[in-house]
């Protein structure tokens, strides 16, 4: 979903009349808080496959229109066995990877040989995210949550109303309506025969469908897999685009009238 | 030894006639009772050893640890009341968060070490309270490198080469100055460690004790167990040089 | 964080008065040995309650009282408690200190279940009232606890028994027994805890109760009134047992007159 975002106007007006939470009376004494997302994280996508689960985004922090932040990592590890990707608000976003750090940092302490698995990381994120969507004040983010802890894949959603949803593929931003069907199409019910190849090939597919459609995605992205050997992050990496049919659209590149 | 101030030892804050605090010194008596427990720092990091006496034979080993983790690269390990060193390491976890939520950096030795010798020194100044009855060693990994600091009862706190508390100190500390603790490996010192608690484990007064080891290392900077396999050759190393010691007796 | 704003108090008074041991009067006093007596007596308010016996096997773990009452127009007091579906516990001490810690484990319980959707691990339940119990030892104005506990639970770790004192110290335990007489349950289980582990949950039950028999006094003899068992494990849920749904466990035991006739004759033919 998009949401009214524009960092240059104070105008609360939400072009698509979806803004969740309208926040923006200052009257009868409600404190208003800060509502409007500056640096923002678009698209994400998840799917479950064979050794467990894959999420991938690309590196953009976009302000406003502007490709601001151009290496900013949307994908973090909890624990062992746990990864996390957002889309919306960059600070947000910090403030719950301190948070969830802190969470793991007192888990690690306690030193009882219990785990913190996926889902209660996932519980304990959809707490947080409709706690403060009660007080008004939500955190400006969806979440993809994926995990693979003692033999469970594990893949949910969670935003910033609080909105919960598990399913075997997942995306975020307008990845939510260009990449879904795709996900959809090729994981359903082939969750378990989907090979690492076949999601790497899916993911970087949809991503470049995305880099091509979606005007805040570009063309560094970042894989996260979650598989019996824990956590794995890669490095920023582009795919292969094609442009070249932009010879023959009229008001494109060199070509003139 | 300290002696009995008639009437002005009742209370924390209440100084005898020759300027002493008594009950703090009674609290140290505490630590004084209670087990052995060293720290050792050397190049490649620090260990932590507790001769940890064993009440019962219906308790579950390597239950009920008594070195604790305070933040992923500190340790500490307590003497005394354990009631009390867990209240002191619960203080010492709640400044480690503080300090990181503050900062977004791990809190250094000297910080957590001089925020919790802080409060420990608090319980020290009214009547209302009672000083810790327990001592920490604090042990952790930070930018300048390996730090062990030690907490006791009255607030005070230094940072240390090496340092024993609880019934064996004497021979402990005699035992660490012994050692060339800037020459030595961590490995080595995990085993001298070992070495050392059993050396001044008695016999005839206690008679069981499992030995807790654990280390910050330079290579992971997290505070951990030491391995079991370690574990297991530097005790048996500590079992062995304890039988030679009484065969040359 | 909190800091500390202490209430002045007037420990002052006392001073000059003359007690068989001045050390002994407040909780913020430490004895010249490095004791402090006020927690050492509210260990002694643990061995006022009768017996409790825990132990436990790789598969279950398992609580036994003997309850109390105060006449015979008046029901035998409680003591057992469930806290949750995996951790239940035995008191000995004052109850109604037992009922504001078993309130505070509820809390942590469903705190765990609410914001993890996890049952709370043992290890983490007991070390909250432990940590608890030691503020309570340390302020001057309060006491300590006056109660004990047995807690036992089941996580994914498998069973687990512990024991709680009022001076806040725990330890998880193979078998332990706190209360009026434990020494005597203490001595039967250090002698049999060996054969706990691979026990089954009849056995467990047997060596429990034939614990918890060893702390009777002379003339007295466990029966569906006076006992209850809790049992937890895999694949069970904590529950009390009592009542009538007892006999078939005080059937198991052997070599006793357990008051109940034929029928323990007979369970012990086929023993």
């Amino acid at each position: 979903m998009e949401w009214n975002f524009d960092p240059f106007s104070n105008n609360s007006f939400n072009h698509y009349g979806n803004n969740p939470i309208n926040a923006s009376h200052s009257a009868g004494g409600i404190i208003q808080r800060t509502q409007s997302p500056k640096v923002w994280g678009g698209t994400t996508l998840g799917v479950v496959y064979q050794d467990g689960v894959m999420l991938a985004a690309d590196t953009l922090g976009s302000w406003g229109q502007l490709a601001r932040y151009r290496k900013e990592e949307r994908l973090y590890p909890v624990g062992n066995f746990t990864a996390i990707a957002y889309a919306g608000d960059m600070s947000d976003f910090q403030y719950t990877k301190h948070m969830l750090d802190s969470l793991m940092i007192k888990e690690y302490y306690i030193n009882d040989d219990h785990v913190l698995s996926t889902p209660h990381v996932y519980e304990y994120l959809s707490r947080v995210m409709y706690h403060r969507r009660t007080k008004m004040d939500p955190l400006w983010n969806t979440f993809i949550v994926g995990g693979y802890n003692n033999g469970e894949r594990f893949l949910g959603y969670v935003d910033l109303l609080g909105t919960t949803y598990q399913s075997s593929a997942i995306s975020t931003g307008l990845g939510a309506y260009y990449a879904q069907p795709i996900l959809r199409k090729a994981v359903e019910g082939r969750e378990g025969l989907l090979t690492e190849a076949e999601a790497i090939e899916l993911l970087n597919s949809c991503m470049r469908v995305l880099f091509y459609r979606d005007c805040k995605v570009i063309n560094s992205i970042q894989r996260a897999k979650v598989t019996a050997a824990g956590v794995e992050i890669t490095e920023p990496y582009s795919v292969s685009s094609e442009w070249g049919f932009g010879e023959g659209v009229r008001g494109f590149g060199s070509q003139k009238q | 030894m300290s002696s009995i101030g008639t009437g002005y030892d009742l209370s924390v804050s209440t100084y005898s006639p020759d300027g002493r605090v008594f009950q703090v010194e009674y609290a140290a008596k505490a630590v004084d009772n209670s087990g052995t427990v060293i720290g050792l720092r050397v190049p490649e990091g620090i260990v932590l050893a507790v001769e940890k006496l064993v009440q019962s034979k219906l308790l579950v080993p390597k239950s009920n640890r008594s070195i604790q983790t305070v933040d992923t690269h500190i340790g500490v390990a307590t003497a005394g009341l354990l009631a009390d060193g867990r209240h002191i390491v619960n203080r010492a976890r709640d400044e480690a968060e503080s300090y990181r939520d503050i900062y977004r950096v791990p809190i250094s030795g000297k910080m957590i070490a001089d925020r919790v010798g802080h409060y420990v020194q608090i319980y020290t100044l009214y009547s209302s309270v009672r000083p810790f009855g327990a001592s920490a060693i604090i042990g952790t990994f930070d930018l300048d490198g390996p730090q062990l600091y030690m907490i006791e009862p009255s607030g005070v706190y230094w940072g240390y080469h090496g340092c024993a508390i609880g019934k064996g100190k004497q021979v402990a500390k005699t035992e660490i100055e012994k050692l060339n603790l800037d020459k030595l490996s961590i490995v080595d010192a995990v085993k001298q460690a070992a070495r050392i608690i059993y050396a001044v484990h008695d016999e005839a007064k206690d008679k069981e004790f499992e030995l807790e080891l654990s280390w910050v290392t330079a290579q992971n900077k997290r505070h951990e167990f030491v391995p079991a396999d370690l574990a297991a050759e530097a005790e048996r190393l500590a079992k062995e040089s304890l039988n030679e010691e009484m065969e040359d007796d | 964080m909190k800091s500390i704003t202490p209430p002045s108090n007037n420990k002052g008074l006392y001073i000059g008065v003359l007690f068989r041991n001045q050390y002994d009067n407040d909780i913020c006093t430490w004895s010249p040995q490095g004791r402090i007596h006020q927690i050492e007596y509210a260990l002694e308010a643990v061995k006022q309650g009768s017996a409790a016996v825990g132990l436990r096997s790789k598969t279950h773990a398992i609580l036994l009282v003997l309850k109390r009452s105060s006449g015979d127009l008046s029901s035998y007091q409680k003591k057992i408690i469930k806290i949750d579906d995996h951790i239940g516990i035995a008191i000995a001490g004052l109850t109604s200190d037992a009922r504001v810690l078993s309130n505070f484990m509820r809390t942590q319980a469903m705190r765990s279940k609410m914001l993890f959707n996890r049952p709370l691990p043992v290890y983490r339940i007991v070390s909250a009232i432990g940590d608890k119990a030691q503020t309570n030892t340390q302020h001057y104005g309060g006491r300590p606890y006056g109660v004990g506990l047995l807690i036992v639970g089941y996580d994914e770790k498998g069973p687990h028994l512990y024991e709680f004192a009022p001076s806040g110290n725990f330890f998880e335990y193979y078998a332990m027994s706190i209360g009026a007489r434990s020494q005597s349950a203490k001595t039967y289980l250090e002698k049999h805890y060996e054969s706990f582990a691979d026990a089954t949950l009849d056995e467990l039950v047997r060596h429990g109760l034939h614990a918890l028999r060893d702390t009777l006094q002379q003339d007295k003899e466990i029966d569906t009134q006076n006992c209850s068992v809790g049992v937890v494990g895999e694949d069970q849920k904590f529950e009390t047992i009592e009542g009538d749904r007892l006999q078939r466990y005080l059937d198991l035991l052997d070599g006793g007159d357990t008051g109940q006739g034929g029928e323990t004759v007979e369970s012990m033919d086929t023993e």
